[in-house]
Protein backbone atom coordinates (compact mmCIF):
# COMPACT_ATOMS: atom_id res chain seq x y z
CA UNK A 1 0.00 0.00 0.00
CA UNK A 2 1.39 3.63 -0.50
CA UNK A 3 2.78 5.29 2.12
CA UNK A 4 0.90 8.02 2.59
CA UNK A 5 -2.55 6.09 2.45
CA UNK A 6 -1.82 4.02 5.12
CA UNK A 7 -1.39 7.21 6.61
CA UNK A 8 -4.35 8.67 5.76
CA UNK A 9 -6.08 5.95 6.86
CA UNK A 10 -4.82 5.76 10.86
CA UNK A 11 -7.39 6.95 13.22
CA UNK A 12 -6.59 9.53 15.51
CA UNK A 13 -8.20 11.17 18.13
CA UNK A 14 -7.44 14.62 19.91
CA UNK A 15 -5.95 12.65 23.20
CA UNK A 16 -3.27 10.82 20.94
CA UNK A 17 -5.05 7.17 20.48
CA UNK A 18 -4.16 6.05 17.11
CA UNK A 19 -5.45 3.04 15.77
CA UNK A 20 -4.14 1.62 12.34
CA UNK A 21 -7.17 -0.12 10.75
CA UNK A 22 -4.38 -2.54 8.28
CA UNK A 23 -2.85 -4.46 11.38
CA UNK A 24 -5.81 -3.82 14.36
CA UNK A 25 -2.94 -2.53 16.10
CA UNK A 26 -3.05 0.50 18.78
CA UNK A 27 -0.63 2.85 19.81
CA UNK A 28 -0.69 6.16 21.76
CA UNK A 29 1.39 8.99 20.81
CA UNK A 30 1.57 12.30 22.82
CA UNK A 31 0.44 15.92 21.04
CA UNK A 32 4.12 16.65 19.18
CA UNK A 33 3.81 13.07 17.54
CA UNK A 34 -0.23 13.41 17.23
CA UNK A 35 0.49 16.82 15.44
CA UNK A 36 3.25 15.01 13.12
CA UNK A 37 0.73 12.40 11.84
CA UNK A 38 -1.68 15.03 11.28
CA UNK A 39 0.51 17.14 9.01
CA UNK A 40 1.81 13.83 7.20
CA UNK A 41 -2.11 13.10 6.41
CA UNK A 42 -2.17 16.19 4.87
CA UNK A 43 0.81 15.51 2.58
CA UNK A 44 3.16 18.13 4.59
CA UNK A 45 7.26 17.32 3.54
CA UNK A 46 9.81 17.60 5.92
CA UNK A 47 10.18 21.41 6.02
CA UNK A 48 6.80 22.39 6.25
CA UNK A 49 5.99 19.44 9.14
CA UNK A 50 9.51 21.47 11.05
CA UNK A 51 7.71 24.60 10.52
CA UNK A 52 4.75 23.57 11.30
CA UNK A 53 6.10 22.30 14.73
CA UNK A 54 7.43 25.59 15.14
CA UNK A 55 4.60 27.72 14.96
CA UNK A 56 2.44 25.15 17.41
CA UNK A 57 4.90 24.56 20.16
CA UNK A 58 6.83 26.37 22.39
CA UNK A 59 9.98 25.00 21.28
CA UNK A 60 13.44 25.47 23.70
CA UNK A 61 16.11 24.83 22.31
CA UNK A 62 15.46 21.13 20.66
CA UNK A 63 16.55 19.41 18.03
CA UNK A 64 13.82 19.14 16.08
CA UNK A 65 15.24 17.75 12.56
CA UNK A 66 16.65 14.60 14.83
CA UNK A 67 12.72 14.12 16.84
CA UNK A 68 10.96 13.85 13.47
CA UNK A 69 13.89 11.73 12.07
CA UNK A 70 13.62 9.47 14.80
CA UNK A 71 9.48 9.80 15.07
CA UNK A 72 9.36 8.74 11.38
CA UNK A 73 11.89 5.49 11.86
CA UNK A 74 9.41 4.53 14.83
CA UNK A 75 6.32 4.46 12.46
CA UNK A 76 8.80 2.70 9.83
CA UNK A 77 9.78 -0.34 12.76
CA UNK A 78 5.57 -0.20 13.99
CA UNK A 79 4.96 -0.64 10.36
CA UNK A 80 2.61 2.17 9.84
CA UNK A 81 4.86 3.23 6.66
CA UNK A 82 6.88 1.04 4.21
CA UNK A 83 10.71 0.52 5.52
CA UNK A 84 11.45 2.53 2.17
CA UNK A 85 9.64 5.64 3.80
CA UNK A 86 11.64 9.32 4.14
CA UNK A 87 11.14 12.40 4.16
CA UNK B 1 9.68 31.04 22.87
CA UNK B 2 6.45 31.33 23.46
CA UNK B 3 4.44 30.85 26.45
CA UNK B 4 1.13 30.90 25.55
CA UNK B 5 2.09 27.73 22.89
CA UNK B 6 1.94 24.16 24.69
CA UNK B 7 5.66 22.87 25.72
CA UNK B 8 7.51 20.77 22.86
CA UNK B 9 7.85 17.27 24.01
CA UNK B 10 9.74 14.98 21.70
CA UNK B 11 7.59 12.97 19.80
CA UNK B 12 6.51 9.30 20.84
CA UNK B 13 4.47 6.85 19.52
CA UNK B 14 3.80 3.35 21.79
CA UNK B 15 2.55 0.03 20.29
CA UNK B 16 -0.30 -1.33 23.06
CA UNK B 17 0.86 -4.47 24.42
CA UNK B 18 -2.52 -6.37 25.13
CA UNK B 19 -2.21 -9.03 28.06
CA UNK B 20 0.96 -7.73 29.22
CA UNK B 21 0.02 -6.40 32.80
CA UNK B 22 0.80 -9.12 35.76
CA UNK B 23 -2.08 -10.99 36.89
CA UNK B 24 -2.65 -8.54 39.67
CA UNK B 25 -3.25 -5.79 36.73
CA UNK B 26 -1.50 -3.39 38.53
CA UNK B 27 -0.85 -0.15 36.40
CA UNK B 28 2.83 0.92 36.46
CA UNK B 29 3.14 3.86 38.05
CA UNK B 30 5.75 6.47 38.46
CA UNK B 31 5.63 9.28 40.73
CA UNK B 32 8.49 10.99 40.94
CA UNK B 33 10.57 11.42 44.19
CA UNK B 34 11.27 15.67 44.56
CA UNK B 35 12.88 15.26 47.55
CA UNK B 36 14.70 13.42 50.84
CA UNK B 37 13.08 13.99 54.08
CA UNK B 38 12.11 17.55 53.51
CA UNK B 39 15.22 18.45 51.04
CA UNK B 40 14.95 18.53 47.57
CA UNK B 41 16.97 16.53 45.85
CA UNK B 42 17.49 19.65 43.19
CA UNK B 43 19.22 21.51 46.50
CA UNK B 44 21.89 18.40 46.95
CA UNK B 45 22.71 18.05 43.53
CA UNK B 46 23.49 21.60 43.78
CA UNK B 47 25.62 21.54 47.30
CA UNK B 48 27.59 18.20 46.18
CA UNK B 49 27.45 17.72 42.55
CA UNK B 50 26.13 14.32 40.52
CA UNK B 51 25.99 11.57 41.08
CA UNK B 52 25.58 11.42 44.79
CA UNK B 53 24.58 9.17 46.98
CA UNK B 54 22.17 10.23 49.91
CA UNK B 55 21.32 8.61 52.89
CA UNK B 56 18.54 9.40 55.39
CA UNK B 57 19.06 9.46 58.72
CA UNK B 58 15.27 9.42 59.66
CA UNK B 59 15.00 6.04 57.84
CA UNK B 60 18.45 4.70 59.28
CA UNK B 61 17.07 5.08 62.29
CA UNK B 62 13.73 4.13 62.16
CA UNK B 63 14.65 0.79 60.59
CA UNK B 64 17.32 0.45 63.53
CA UNK B 65 14.18 0.71 66.25
CA UNK B 66 12.00 -1.76 64.13
CA UNK B 67 14.11 -4.12 63.90
CA UNK B 68 14.99 -3.77 67.72
CA UNK B 69 11.61 -3.67 68.50
CA UNK B 70 10.40 -6.85 66.42
CA UNK B 71 13.22 -9.08 68.44
CA UNK B 72 13.35 -7.05 71.89
CA UNK B 73 9.36 -7.72 72.35
CA UNK B 74 10.09 -11.46 71.52
CA UNK B 75 13.42 -12.35 73.15
CA UNK B 76 14.71 -11.17 76.81
CA UNK B 77 18.42 -10.36 75.64
CA UNK B 78 18.77 -9.13 72.04
CA UNK B 79 22.25 -7.58 70.71
CA UNK B 80 22.47 -6.25 67.22
CA UNK B 81 26.23 -5.90 65.84
CA UNK B 82 26.11 -3.89 62.53
CA UNK B 83 27.73 -5.69 59.62
CA UNK B 84 30.40 -3.05 58.93
CA UNK B 85 30.86 -4.76 54.95
CA UNK B 86 27.37 -3.80 54.33
CA UNK B 87 28.34 0.37 54.77
CA UNK B 88 31.26 1.21 56.83
CA UNK B 89 31.02 5.06 56.14
CA UNK B 90 31.73 6.10 59.77
CA UNK B 91 29.06 8.58 59.89
CA UNK B 92 26.55 5.60 59.12
CA UNK B 93 28.73 3.52 61.54
CA UNK B 94 28.81 6.08 64.76
CA UNK B 95 24.78 6.72 63.90
CA UNK B 96 23.82 2.99 64.14
CA UNK B 97 26.38 2.66 67.02
CA UNK B 98 24.71 5.70 68.55
CA UNK B 99 21.55 3.58 68.45
CA UNK B 100 23.52 0.68 70.69
CA UNK B 101 24.83 -1.20 67.62
CA UNK B 102 27.49 -3.54 68.26
CA UNK B 103 30.18 -3.93 65.59
CA UNK B 104 30.20 -7.15 63.24
CA UNK B 105 33.92 -7.01 61.18
CA UNK B 106 35.34 -9.63 59.07
CA UNK B 107 38.71 -8.21 58.54
CA UNK B 108 41.80 -6.54 60.03
CA UNK B 109 40.77 -3.31 58.38
CA UNK B 110 37.12 -3.48 59.46
CA UNK B 111 37.87 -3.52 63.02
CA UNK B 112 40.26 -1.13 63.10
CA UNK B 113 37.40 1.04 61.29
CA UNK B 114 35.25 -0.05 64.11
CA UNK B 115 37.74 0.78 67.06
CA UNK B 116 38.12 4.11 65.29
CA UNK B 117 34.24 4.40 65.67
CA UNK B 118 34.71 4.30 69.36
CA UNK B 119 33.29 0.70 69.87
CA UNK B 120 35.16 -0.93 72.73
CA UNK B 121 37.06 -3.80 71.53
CA UNK B 122 34.89 -6.40 73.65
CA UNK B 123 31.70 -5.23 71.45
CA UNK B 124 33.11 -6.42 68.32
CA UNK B 125 31.98 -9.76 66.88
CA UNK B 126 35.09 -11.08 64.48
CA UNK B 127 34.21 -12.86 61.91
CA UNK B 128 35.92 -14.01 58.37
CA UNK B 129 37.24 -17.01 56.96
CA UNK B 130 40.90 -15.37 56.68
CA UNK B 131 42.06 -13.39 59.74
CA UNK B 132 45.36 -13.88 60.17
CA UNK B 133 47.90 -13.85 63.60
CA UNK B 134 47.62 -9.94 63.92
CA UNK B 135 44.53 -9.78 63.57
CA UNK B 136 43.93 -12.49 66.41
CA UNK B 137 46.70 -11.03 68.22
CA UNK B 138 44.75 -8.04 68.00
CA UNK B 139 41.32 -9.03 68.90
CA UNK B 140 42.52 -11.32 71.95
CA UNK B 141 44.37 -8.35 73.30
CA UNK B 142 41.11 -6.31 72.79
CA UNK B 143 38.48 -9.15 74.14
CA UNK B 144 36.94 -8.85 71.32
CA UNK B 145 34.83 -11.95 70.20
CA UNK B 146 36.79 -14.52 67.19
CA UNK B 147 34.33 -16.29 65.16
CA UNK B 148 36.27 -19.62 64.64
CA UNK B 149 35.74 -20.57 60.87
CA UNK B 150 38.22 -23.87 60.35
CA UNK B 151 40.00 -25.99 61.95
CA UNK B 152 43.62 -24.40 60.80
CA UNK B 153 41.75 -21.21 62.31
CA UNK B 154 41.28 -22.84 65.87
CA UNK B 155 44.99 -23.94 65.85
CA UNK B 156 46.00 -20.61 64.91
CA UNK B 157 44.00 -19.16 67.86
CA UNK B 158 44.99 -21.70 70.11
CA UNK B 159 48.88 -20.61 69.54
CA UNK B 160 47.94 -16.95 69.66
CA UNK B 161 45.91 -17.19 73.16
CA UNK B 162 48.99 -19.16 74.32
CA UNK B 163 51.42 -17.00 73.65
CA UNK B 164 49.54 -14.01 74.98
CA UNK B 165 48.77 -16.08 78.21
CA UNK B 166 45.01 -15.41 78.12
CA UNK B 167 41.74 -17.41 77.60
CA UNK B 168 39.64 -15.96 74.84
CA UNK B 169 36.02 -16.69 74.13
CA UNK B 170 35.59 -17.19 71.14
CA UNK B 171 32.61 -18.51 68.87
CA UNK B 172 31.74 -21.14 66.36
CA UNK B 173 30.32 -20.76 63.33
CA UNK B 174 28.63 -23.21 61.73
CA UNK B 175 27.26 -23.96 58.33
CA UNK B 176 23.86 -26.10 58.46
CA UNK B 177 21.21 -27.71 56.07
CA UNK B 178 17.72 -25.69 55.57
CA UNK B 179 15.14 -25.82 53.08
CA UNK B 180 14.66 -24.15 50.44
CA UNK B 181 18.17 -21.96 50.89
CA UNK B 182 21.74 -23.64 49.44
CA UNK B 183 23.56 -23.76 52.36
CA UNK B 184 26.68 -21.78 52.41
CA UNK B 185 29.44 -24.24 53.59
CA UNK B 186 32.43 -22.73 52.81
CA UNK B 187 31.86 -20.78 55.82
CA UNK B 188 32.25 -22.29 59.09
CA UNK B 189 32.13 -26.25 60.79
CA UNK B 190 29.48 -28.11 59.12
CA UNK B 191 26.64 -29.18 61.73
CA UNK B 192 25.06 -32.28 59.84
CA UNK B 193 28.30 -34.02 59.10
CA UNK B 194 29.67 -34.26 63.09
CA UNK B 195 32.44 -31.69 62.20
CA UNK B 196 30.77 -29.04 64.37
CA UNK B 197 30.51 -31.51 66.93
CA UNK B 198 34.29 -32.18 66.28
CA UNK B 199 35.51 -28.62 66.15
CA UNK B 200 33.82 -28.42 70.10
CA UNK B 201 35.64 -31.80 71.02
CA UNK B 202 39.11 -30.26 69.32
CA UNK B 203 38.39 -26.94 71.40
CA UNK B 204 37.84 -28.87 74.97
CA UNK B 205 41.34 -30.77 74.40
CA UNK B 206 42.86 -27.71 73.43
CA UNK B 207 41.79 -26.25 76.98
CA UNK B 208 42.60 -22.64 75.76
CA UNK B 209 39.63 -21.50 74.27
CA UNK B 210 36.33 -20.72 75.60
CA UNK B 211 33.33 -21.68 73.92
CA UNK B 212 30.82 -18.58 74.43
CA UNK B 213 28.92 -18.56 71.38
CA UNK B 214 27.08 -20.24 68.05
CA UNK B 215 27.18 -18.54 64.84
CA UNK B 216 25.26 -19.28 61.50
CA UNK B 217 24.88 -17.15 58.72
CA UNK B 218 22.31 -18.98 56.68
CA UNK B 219 22.69 -16.72 53.27
CA UNK B 220 21.74 -13.36 52.04
CA UNK B 221 18.35 -11.60 50.79
CA UNK B 222 16.30 -14.31 51.84
CA UNK B 223 12.69 -13.36 52.01
CA UNK B 224 11.28 -16.51 53.20
CA UNK B 225 11.33 -16.80 57.23
CA UNK B 226 11.06 -20.62 57.34
CA UNK B 227 14.73 -21.05 56.80
CA UNK B 228 15.74 -19.02 59.65
CA UNK B 229 13.13 -21.08 62.38
CA UNK B 230 14.75 -24.20 61.08
CA UNK B 231 18.41 -22.43 61.77
CA UNK B 232 17.51 -21.03 64.88
CA UNK B 233 16.21 -24.49 66.11
CA UNK B 234 19.17 -26.33 64.76
CA UNK B 235 21.57 -23.96 66.98
CA UNK B 236 19.29 -24.46 69.91
CA UNK B 237 19.43 -28.53 69.52
CA UNK B 238 23.30 -28.20 69.19
CA UNK B 239 23.18 -25.53 72.81
CA UNK B 240 21.32 -28.65 74.57
CA UNK B 241 23.72 -30.99 73.14
CA UNK B 242 26.89 -28.90 74.31
CA UNK B 243 25.32 -28.13 77.73
CA UNK B 244 24.09 -31.81 78.12
CA UNK B 245 27.15 -33.42 77.12
CA UNK B 246 29.78 -31.09 77.68
CA UNK B 247 28.99 -28.87 80.28
CA UNK B 248 29.24 -25.66 78.32
CA UNK B 249 26.38 -23.10 78.31
CA UNK B 250 26.84 -20.80 75.54
CA UNK B 251 26.26 -16.73 76.27
CA UNK B 252 24.69 -16.26 72.42
CA UNK B 253 23.55 -17.77 69.72
CA UNK B 254 24.51 -15.26 66.64
CA UNK B 255 21.60 -15.82 63.44
CA UNK B 256 23.92 -13.61 61.14
CA UNK B 257 22.26 -11.93 58.90
CA UNK B 258 20.42 -12.38 55.18
CA UNK B 259 17.05 -10.40 56.21
CA UNK B 260 15.92 -9.02 52.78
CA UNK B 261 15.51 -5.43 52.24
CA UNK B 262 12.66 -3.49 50.29
CA UNK B 263 15.01 -4.15 46.96
CA UNK B 264 13.40 -6.56 44.19
CA UNK B 265 15.93 -9.42 43.06
CA UNK B 266 16.39 -9.81 39.15
CA UNK B 267 14.84 -12.96 38.96
CA UNK B 268 11.94 -12.18 41.75
CA UNK B 269 8.17 -11.77 40.43
CA UNK B 270 6.51 -9.58 42.96
CA UNK B 271 8.61 -6.05 43.98
CA UNK B 272 10.28 -6.31 47.20
CA UNK B 273 7.78 -3.80 49.03
CA UNK B 274 5.12 -6.54 48.85
CA UNK B 275 7.53 -9.42 48.74
CA UNK B 276 10.01 -9.15 51.47
CA UNK B 277 8.92 -10.08 55.34
CA UNK B 278 9.11 -7.46 57.94
CA UNK B 279 11.33 -7.79 60.67
CA UNK B 280 7.96 -9.13 63.25
CA UNK B 281 7.69 -12.19 60.97
CA UNK B 282 11.52 -12.82 60.79
CA UNK B 283 11.30 -12.60 64.73
CA UNK B 284 8.33 -14.96 64.85
CA UNK B 285 10.04 -17.40 63.03
CA UNK B 286 13.45 -17.40 64.40
CA UNK B 287 12.41 -17.24 67.96
CA UNK B 288 9.78 -20.28 67.60
CA UNK B 289 13.01 -22.06 66.51
CA UNK B 290 14.84 -21.01 69.61
CA UNK B 291 12.08 -22.40 71.78
CA UNK B 292 13.64 -25.53 71.19
CA UNK B 293 16.32 -24.58 73.83
CA UNK B 294 16.53 -26.46 76.77
CA UNK B 295 17.23 -23.82 79.69
CA UNK B 296 15.50 -21.92 82.31
CA UNK B 297 13.72 -19.05 80.40
CA UNK B 298 15.59 -16.57 82.38
CA UNK B 299 18.80 -17.85 81.20
CA UNK B 300 18.14 -17.96 77.67
CA UNK B 301 21.26 -16.81 75.59
CA UNK B 302 21.59 -13.38 74.38
CA UNK B 303 20.26 -13.32 70.74
CA UNK B 304 22.75 -11.67 68.16
CA UNK B 305 21.74 -10.43 64.82
CA UNK B 306 24.38 -9.08 61.91
CA UNK B 307 21.15 -7.60 59.69
CA UNK B 308 23.37 -5.42 57.18
CA UNK B 309 21.43 -5.38 54.30
CA UNK B 310 17.86 -4.81 55.77
CA UNK B 311 19.22 -1.82 57.88
CA UNK B 312 20.67 0.15 55.67
CA UNK B 313 19.35 -0.62 52.64
CA UNK B 314 15.97 1.93 52.10
CA UNK B 315 17.76 4.55 53.98
CA UNK B 316 19.98 5.00 50.96
CA UNK B 317 19.25 6.67 47.21
CA UNK B 318 21.57 7.26 44.38
CA UNK B 319 20.51 10.70 42.62
CA UNK B 320 22.13 10.36 38.72
CA UNK B 321 21.86 12.85 36.05
CA UNK B 322 20.46 12.14 32.13
CA UNK B 323 23.42 12.66 29.41
CA UNK B 324 21.66 11.71 26.74
CA UNK B 325 18.98 9.84 24.73
CA UNK B 326 19.38 7.16 22.44
CA UNK B 327 17.20 5.31 20.26
CA UNK B 328 17.85 1.51 19.86
CA UNK B 329 18.12 -0.40 16.59
CA UNK B 330 15.13 -2.71 18.24
CA UNK B 331 12.93 0.75 19.01
CA UNK B 332 13.86 0.68 22.98
CA UNK B 333 14.80 4.16 24.27
CA UNK B 334 18.12 4.51 25.78
CA UNK B 335 19.16 6.80 28.62
CA UNK B 336 22.93 7.45 28.92
CA UNK B 337 23.12 8.47 32.97
CA UNK B 338 26.13 9.82 34.57
CA UNK B 339 26.22 7.08 37.33
CA UNK B 340 27.16 3.64 35.90
CA UNK B 341 27.76 -0.03 37.66
CA UNK B 342 30.86 0.93 39.33
CA UNK B 343 29.38 3.13 41.82
CA UNK B 344 25.90 1.07 41.93
CA UNK B 345 27.40 -2.60 42.30
CA UNK B 346 23.83 -3.70 43.39
CA UNK B 347 22.45 -2.72 39.67
CA UNK B 348 24.38 -6.37 39.03
CA UNK B 349 21.67 -7.91 40.80
CA UNK B 350 18.06 -5.56 41.41
CA UNK B 351 15.97 -4.16 39.53
CA UNK B 352 16.46 -1.43 41.47
CA UNK B 353 13.26 1.43 41.81
CA UNK B 354 13.86 3.74 39.87
CA UNK B 355 12.06 7.48 38.87
CA UNK B 356 12.32 11.11 38.10
CA UNK B 357 13.29 13.59 40.71
CA UNK B 358 10.88 16.48 39.05
CA UNK B 359 7.26 15.42 37.47
CA UNK B 360 7.10 14.52 34.03
CA UNK B 361 4.88 14.34 31.68
CA UNK B 362 4.51 12.36 28.31
CA UNK B 363 4.05 8.82 27.49
CA UNK B 364 5.82 6.27 29.31
CA UNK B 365 7.66 3.88 26.50
CA UNK B 366 10.22 0.64 26.94
CA UNK B 367 13.39 2.32 28.19
CA UNK B 368 16.67 1.02 29.22
CA UNK B 369 19.32 3.00 31.65
CA UNK B 370 23.10 2.94 30.54
CA UNK B 371 25.95 4.47 33.17
CA UNK B 372 28.44 6.30 31.54
CA UNK B 373 31.44 3.46 31.39
CA UNK B 374 32.64 2.46 27.82
CA UNK B 375 31.73 -0.91 28.93
CA UNK B 376 29.18 -3.18 27.58
CA UNK B 377 28.27 -4.72 31.26
CA UNK B 378 27.25 -1.12 32.25
CA UNK B 379 23.70 -1.26 32.29
CA UNK B 380 21.74 0.22 35.55
CA UNK B 381 18.53 -0.85 35.29
CA UNK B 382 17.37 -3.37 32.38
CA UNK B 383 14.27 -2.47 30.31
CA UNK B 384 11.64 -0.53 32.22
CA UNK B 385 8.49 1.86 31.13
CA UNK B 386 10.11 5.44 31.97
CA UNK B 387 8.43 8.85 30.97
CA UNK B 388 10.62 11.33 28.42
CA UNK B 389 13.51 12.42 30.02
CA UNK B 390 15.80 14.93 28.73
CA UNK B 391 19.56 15.97 29.14
CA UNK B 392 20.43 17.21 32.45
CA UNK B 393 17.05 15.84 34.21
CA UNK B 394 17.42 13.78 37.16
CA UNK B 395 16.20 10.58 38.19
CA UNK B 396 16.66 8.70 41.59
CA UNK B 397 17.97 4.81 42.44
CA UNK B 398 16.07 3.71 45.42
CA UNK B 399 17.51 1.38 48.09
CA UNK B 400 21.19 1.51 47.33
CA UNK B 401 22.50 1.75 50.84
CA UNK B 402 24.12 -1.26 51.04
CA UNK B 403 26.88 -2.81 49.77
CA UNK B 404 27.01 0.27 46.96
CA UNK B 405 29.79 2.58 48.79
CA UNK B 406 31.93 -0.30 50.29
CA UNK B 407 31.57 -2.69 46.84
CA UNK B 408 31.94 0.30 44.63
CA UNK B 409 35.22 0.71 42.98
CA UNK B 410 37.36 3.67 41.08
CA UNK B 411 37.20 2.43 36.90
CA UNK B 412 37.10 4.94 34.45
CA UNK B 413 35.11 7.53 36.57
CA UNK B 414 35.73 8.73 40.24
CA UNK B 415 33.50 7.86 43.16
CA UNK B 416 30.63 10.31 43.80
CA UNK B 417 30.05 12.04 46.98
CA UNK B 418 27.72 10.43 49.49
CA UNK B 419 26.08 13.27 51.71
CA UNK B 420 23.29 12.47 54.80
CA UNK B 421 20.08 14.40 55.14
CA UNK B 422 19.55 14.89 58.90
CA UNK B 423 16.46 14.18 60.57
CA UNK B 424 15.64 18.28 60.86
CA UNK B 425 16.40 19.08 56.77
CA UNK B 426 20.63 19.80 57.91
CA UNK B 427 22.67 17.84 55.57
CA UNK B 428 26.31 17.12 55.00
CA UNK B 429 29.17 14.76 53.13
CA UNK B 430 29.70 11.48 54.69
CA UNK B 431 32.62 10.97 52.01
CA UNK B 432 33.20 14.08 49.10
CA UNK B 433 33.59 13.00 45.80
CA UNK B 434 37.48 11.84 44.87
CA UNK B 435 40.02 13.57 42.82
CA UNK B 436 42.98 12.58 40.93
CA UNK B 437 45.18 12.93 43.62
CA UNK B 438 43.06 10.11 45.75
CA UNK B 439 43.05 7.49 42.94
CA UNK B 440 46.61 8.36 41.85
CA UNK B 441 48.29 8.69 45.06
CA UNK B 442 48.92 5.42 46.02
CA UNK B 443 50.74 5.35 42.58
CA UNK B 444 54.96 5.42 42.69
CA UNK B 445 56.75 5.87 39.68
CA UNK B 446 60.12 3.79 39.22
CA UNK B 447 62.96 5.49 39.26
CA UNK B 448 64.02 4.84 35.66
CA UNK B 449 60.84 5.56 34.64
CA UNK B 450 60.82 9.16 35.09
Amino acid sequence: MDDRQQLRDLALNDKGFVFDPLTGATFSTNPTGLQILRFLQEGADRSAILAGLQARFDVRGDDLTRDLDEFVSTLRRQGLVGQDFGL
Amino acid sequence: MNDLLPAYERPVLVRHARGAMNKFSRAASMQPATELDGVPYDRLLEAYGSPLFAFSERTLVQTYRQLEDAFATRWPRVRIAWSYKTNYLDGICRLLHQQGAWAEVVSGFEYDKAVRNGVPESRIHFNGPAKSEADLDKAFRGDAIVHLDHFDELALAERVARRLGVRPGVALRLNLATDGVPAWTRFGFNLESGEALSAVRRLIAGDVLQLVGLHCHIGTFIPEVGPYQQAARKLALFANLLRADHGITVDFLDLGGGFASHNTLKAQYLPGTEASPTFARYAEAIVDGLEALDVDPLERPTLVLETGRALVDDAGHLVTTVVANKRLPDGRRALVLDAGVNSLFTAFWYKHDVVPTAPVHGIPEPTILYGPLCMNIDCMRDTLQFPPMSPGEHLVFHHVGAYNVTQWMQFITYRPAVCLVGQDGQHALLRRRETLDDVAGCEELPAWIG
